[in-house]
């Protein structure tokens, strides 16, 4: 009894090795793809304090043409890094930029968009616990959804975008998606 | 050419490494003494070529050798020198080497001051050590050479990121290593007893001062983080439970019991196999950190770029190192002797039950660490796990470990008397309680969270407690003429407890305070426009441009007043740098002894003209680095301890030389 009891670390951490084995053959910033190729979820969101009434998120609001759906909020550290960025693609205009601030105070979220510009036409807020952006198939932020003409969420990327995701990546499929 | 002849020596050191890990393995187990003797020689020869390599890395730095590709990625013309130099170990292949010049530093320190150490266990250790060595140093020459060439060279190098551009990030991971690889010690010797089949007294008086030493490092440069995060993040947070913070807590949960449990092995002679087991799992995981952290197993917000032939290779490491090791305790560690032993209720009861909690706390954190990794594994979807986990989980892990932590030092050894202690705790006792009702008093009852009565009663438990026994020992209540002389004869050791104890509560308060009371603004602010916090006025005077060396700010003054008249003026900046160019945010922050003003300059908001600001009251953040000094300062006076440099490792050595 006492002898089994010296095992016990060797066979814990035998598990933890099997696992880890595991783990490097996955990618952690692959997803499930459930939610890829399936219809925007219904959800109609409010808007951001001093946005405009009707600058909420609905799921209407995603048919007639290509959009990129970006979760952010305020107290996500990785959402800074890539924020520039979509700053930049707004002004290119190749695609709307819609936002979602999730799991956030609303005020909190509107003070950021001060802060950092604003690179969003339509931006809604999913206060904790953030169904609506679940429902998305949002697993954290920031997050980006690329949904067809259709309504139909195409790609998903994880994490933030830099220049290279965005014209490696992000770019032709939107560009495959608007011909 | 000074780059290649830095290869070559770690290649030559590779070599060294092999045969210090086999030659005095072998004498060792047949009694040669020569063979034996190889390992101080190798030890040493082995310092100096991974030195030689470490310096080669640091001149293609000073010196802007873009033809290293290293340099060329990591490094820029612009930089100051000292950025230049952290350059050195601000990216993968640099810190690996920082790593292994670290380890061999250990080696032949080994080398240099365990002269007393019975001829055995010292070849044996150093054998183990040089494992370790090879298993990095073929880490570092088959996946991630420092020494590449790229050609041709760029112009100029892509710069250093410059959230990294700080003097206390700049410092940070030679202390964070410092301490990791400083467990390798413990880690060595225990392997090295495993083998010899016996755990002594003088085995712990060896590995108590390393682990000391390590585990100091490992507070300073785990605190040292914290203190960048909090002032360059500009969030006003210090921590996040991210995989890579854990992946430095964990080594110091286990390194904090390790240190306990060989006071117990030292002194009385008993816990000998959990210390040993506690030794290769304080290793073991600053070696799991280098893992998550360098693998890309787990996301995370500060991981070094990640490669999957990266992380098979740690993987194995990881494997050979650690399951070795567990299965070398599993046959080796029964048949050691039980030592002294004693009742529950007694110094080493508490110390154990002090072990367990930090342990199983370890061991919390270990799976909120990898639990999204395991949920992945086993298909059972995406999670993460966040701090509400680990605040909910460890947190009241904790609690009872500072009740215990100011009963046990009171006991005494082998059989406490546990009413006796309780009834000179008493007073301390009552004071906490009545601080906590005052504490839940003064925050308005229930409109604070409801444990900041117990985190305040917990630190003046912890406080009060520690002064009393402190008081008790000085008898400065009966005797108060002679106190002071009876302080002076007090062990080291003891006052390093003392100052580490009371570093603990005063950690606990600012702890407390800061995660409950902390009073967050934002907001445009006018030139001029004065806003509230924390009783203090904080008026935007003006915003400029101002040229720093390598970036340029926008710098906001504010004028901080209370109660009408102006005490400071406060100046945050948000830095752009040239390359890469990257905004940073510098915080401003005005300590004082209730808590820190935090002060952080936004983008100009053109609708309404004026500045988006954030400005804090982070109550009694200062008390954290505070009682993380204290720790540490505690620890190097223990170090300090006479016992750990003269007398016992003599005594122990001319024991066991007579034998060998």
């Amino acid at each position: 009894m006492r002898r089994a009891l010296f095992l016990l670390p060797v066979i814990v951490f035998g598990v933890m090795a099997a696992l880890f084995v595991k783990g490097l053959t996955m990618d952690p910033k692959v997803i499930p793809s459930v939610l890829i190729n399936r219809p925007v979820p219904e959800m109609s969101l409010a808007a951001l304090p001093g946005r405009g009434e009707n600058s909420g998120l609905a799921t209407k609001d995603l048919k007639g043409r290509v959009s990129l759906v970006n979760i952010y909020g305020s107290w996500c550290i990785a959402c800074v890094q890539e924020h520039p960025y979509l700053m930049e693609y707004k002004k290119q205009g190749i695609v709307p930029i819609h936002g979602i601030d999730w799991r956030d105070d609303p005020a909190l979220g509107a003070a950021w968009l001060k802060k950092h510009g604003d690179p969003y036409e339509r931006v809604g807020v999913d206060p904790a616990p953030g169904r609506a952006a679940v429902d998305f198939g949002v697993t954290g932020a920031p997050e980006s959804f690329i949904v067809d003409k259709d309504g139909i969420i195409r790609y998903k990327h994880i994490g933030p975008i830099s220049p290279e995701v965005w014209t490696k990546t992000l770019l032709p499929i939107i560009r495959e998606l608007q011909k | 050419m000074i780059a290649e002849i830095g290869h070559f020596a770690l290649v030559l050191a590779l070599c060294v490494a092999m045969v210090q890990a086999t030659v005095p393995l072998i004498g060792a187990a047949r009694g040669r003494a020569s063979w034996m003797a190889v390992a101080g020689a190798a030890s040493a020869l082995q310092f100096l070529f991974i030195a030689v390599a470490f310096a080669a890395l640091t001149n293609a730095f000073v010196t802007s050798d873009f033809s290293v590709m290293n340099v060329a990625q990591n490094s820029h013309t612009d930089k100051p020198l000292l950025y230049k130099v952290a350059g050195v170990w601000g990216n993968h292949e640099g810190s690996l080497l920082l790593w292994i010049t670290i380890l061999a530093l250990f080696g032949f320190a080994v080398t240099l001051f365990g002269g007393n150490l019975p001829p055995g266990l010292k070849a044996r250790a150093l054998a183990v050590q040089a494992m370790i060595a090879v298993g990095f140093l073929l880490f570092i020459l088959l996946t991630s050479n420092p020494f590449a060439r790229v050609e041709p060279p760029p112009f100029n190098g892509s710069g250093l990121n410059p959230m990294l551009q700080d003097p206390g990030l700049a410092f940070h991971p030679p202390m964070l290593y410092l301490g990791y690889v400083g467990f390798s010690m413990a880690f060595s010797f225990a392997i090295a007893a495993l083998l010899e089949g016996r755990v002594d007294a003088a085995w712990a008086r060896w590995v108590r001062p390393w682990t000391l030493a390590a585990w100091v490092f490992l507070t300073g440069g785990i605190i040292l983080g914290s203190w960048w995060a909090y002032y360059t993040l500009g969030w006003g947070g210090w921590w996040y439970w991210d995989p890579v913070e854990n992946a430095s807590f964990m080594p110091w949960l286990a390194g904090t019991a390790l240190l306990h449990s060989a006071v117990v092995v030292e002194k009385r002679d008993a816990l000998k196999s959990w210390t040993i087991l506690l030794a290769i799992v304080a290793f073991g995981l600053s070696l799991l950190g280098t893992f998550l952290v360098r693998s890309g197993v787990l996301t995370s917000v500060h991981a070094f770029a990640t490669d999957p032939a990266r992380g098979v290779f740690i993987l194995l490491l990881l494997v050979l190192a650690v399951g070795g090791s567990f299965a070398l305790y599993a046959v080796r560690a029964p048949a050691m002797k039980m030592g002294g032993l004693f009742s529950p209720i007694s110094r080493e009861g508490s110390l154990l039950l002090n072990n367990v909690l930090m342990a199983t706390g370890a061991a919390t954190v270990l799976l909120g660490t990898l639990y999204p990794l395991i949920a992945d594994a086993l298909n059972l979807g995406k999670v993460s796990v966040g701090p509400p986990f680990f605040n909910a989980v460890f947190l009241p892990l904790m609690a009872p470990m500072v009740v215990v932590m100011a009963i046990g030092p009171m006991m005494a050894w082998k059989r406490g008397d546990l009413p006796g202690v309780l009834s000179r705790l008493k007073f301390v006792g009552a004071a906490a309680l009545g601080v906590a009702m005052l504490v839940w008093f003064l925050q308005g009852g229930s409109s604070g969270p409801w444990w900041t009565g117990a985190g305040f009663a917990l630190a003046v438990w912890l406080g009060l407690g520690t002064l009393v026994d402190l008081a008790d020992r000085t008898r400065l209540i009966q005797a108060p003429a002679e106190a002071w002389g009876r302080a002076a004869r007090l062990p080291r050791s003891f006052w390093g407890m003392v100052l580490a104890h009371l570093g603990v509560a005063v950690f606990i308060v600012g702890l407390t305070a800061s995660s409950a009371w902390t009073t967050e603004h934002i907001q445009t602010q006018k030139i001029g426009e004065t806003v509230m916090v924390g009783g203090f006025g904080v008026t935007l005077k003006s915003v400029d441009e101002v040229p720093g060396p390598n970036y340029t700010a926008s710098r906001g003054s504010f004028e901080i007043s209370r109660g009408g008249t102006v005490i400071d003026v406060m100046q945050p900046e948000k830095r752009t740098y040239r390359q890469p160019p990257r905004p940073t945010t510098t915080a401003a922050i005005r300590s004082g002894f209730l808590g820190d003003l935090y002060v952080v300059i936004g983008d100009p908001d053109p609708g309404k003209g004026g500045h988006v600001t954030r400005l804090y009251f982070n109550p009694c953040i200062p008390w954290l680095w505070a009682g993380a000094l204290l720790l540490v300062i505690g620890g190097l006076i223990s170090l300090a301890d006479r016992r750990h440099r003269v007398g016992a490792p003599t005594r122990a050595g001319a024991v066991r030389g007579a034998k060998a």
